[in-house]
């Protein structure tokens, strides 16, 4: 699963920036979702707490917040907003998988439901990112 | 906050030399000679990665001859596929190899993703096929992969010169690590890049004499290690090496 490599990177990213504020024990870090991506809460759950298993004592009491971010996707032609559920009917099983590996493909295999055009943006909602982090010194 | 930088360097940290294959213009060689050099690396018996950083326009996997775009398999990240005995990445293994109109956001955004979820594991080398120019894949690789080397490909035209001099500008500013000026294409006794390299301090690798049968070798790594510029780029190797 690749989700691990994703949740590795928050926890690295946590430990970075705990250093950087002098935090000696990581109490809450608050994961967003973000729908296109399509990623399991329970999944990316579980590489979390396998992962600081093997870590050292920062995260002994640290509690993951994992929320889902609705995803909105607006066009730079028309500037019709839609999201990701939205357009999934009309993608195929591997086109919805290659969003799942990288949300931008979206631009690659879909189009504004409106006019057509491949030049939209993906204003929220894209992937995996940190909120929030709480901390002890 | 964006996680996925913080965990590049680690993903990159059993490589011992990345080396960025770039240059200011289009067209004129720089796949070429990123998939030679990962070639004829790995037939010394290095490990090898090729990651092709061509969003737009990807073209390693053309000339390695990978027409199977099935998702790299997965394991605590994704695994490049072997081709040819190198590690190969490319955009096309999620785009199906069709069009990405992506803009400058969503290009940095791709780079990052690539970067923080490949598992490479340990390597020799790794070498980048990057894009012409020195837009956002260029100025992504000097931010997240710190270890990069620069290999600057140019033709012998005043025209290619003039954009690959931007490039090696910019390089040169920001302190980065240029391996040297590979010369492409070369059909007469031209003696510009030559005297440009001379002039502005950079290391002269040498020239590449334009082959007219390397078409055909296109899609074939081992017609291709047999092709008049593999004879000529093996003397620039030695040089990287």
């Amino acid at each position: 699963m690749h989700e691990w490599a994703l949740a590795e990177s928050i926890l690295t990213a946590a430990v970075e920036e705990s250093k950087k504020e002098k935090i000696k024990k990581i109490t809450q870090i608050n994961i967003a979702l973000g729908e296109l991506q399509q990623i399991e809460n329970d999944i990316f759950r579980f590489a979390l707490n396998e992962i600081t298993k093997e870590q050292d004592k920062i995260f002994k009491k640290t509690k993951f917040l994992i929320k889902k971010e609705k995803s909105i996707l607006k066009c730079k032609n028309c500037e019709n907003t839609w999201s990701f559920s939205d357009m999934k009917k009309k993608l195929s099983k591997d086109e919805e998988e290659s969003i799942h590996f990288i949300p931008e493909v979206a631009l690659v295999h879909a189009r504004c439901p409106s006019c057509g055009s491949p030049d939209f943006e993906i204003t929220t909602g894209r992937g995996v990112s940190i909120t929030r982090i709480k901390g002890e010194k | 906050m964006d996680a996925r930088t913080s965990v590049i360097e680690k993903r990159l940290s059993k490589i011992k030399r990345i080396i960025s294959v770039s240059s200011g213009k289009g067209g004129v060689g720089k796949s070429l000679v990123a998939a030679s050099l990962a070639l004829s690396l790995s037939k010394k018996g290095y490990k090898v990665g090729l990651l092709d950083l061509d969003i737009y326009g990807p073209s390693s996997h053309i000339i390695l001859g990978v027409d199977d775009f099935s998702f790299p398999e997965e394991e605590k990240g994704i695994l490049p596929p072997m081709v040819s005995g190198i590690k190969f990445m490319s955009i096309v293994y999620f785009t199906q190899d069709k069009p990405a109109p992506l803009r400058g956001t969503e290009i940095t955004n791709v780079i990052i993703e690539i970067l923080a979820i490949t598992q490479w594991g340990s390597l020799d080398y790794l070498i980048i096929d990057m894009p012409p120019g020195i837009g956002d894949e260029t100025l992504d690789v000097i931010r997240l992969v710190k270890k990069s080397e620069y290999l600057v490909v140019s033709t012998p035209s005043r025209v290619a010169l003039g954009a690959v001099d931007k490039l090696l500008n910019i390089l040169k500013e920001l302190k980065l690590p240029i391996i040297g000026i590979v010369e492409n294409m070369k059909t007469n006794d031209s003696t510009l890049i030559k005297y440009y390299s001379k002039g502005k301090n950079f290391k002269y690798l040498g020239s590449i004499s334009f082959d007219s049968s390397l078409e055909d070798a296109i899609g074939f790594p081992n017609k291709l290690i047999n092709t008049g510029f593999m004879k000529d780029f093996k003397k620039i190797k030695e040089k990287i090496v």
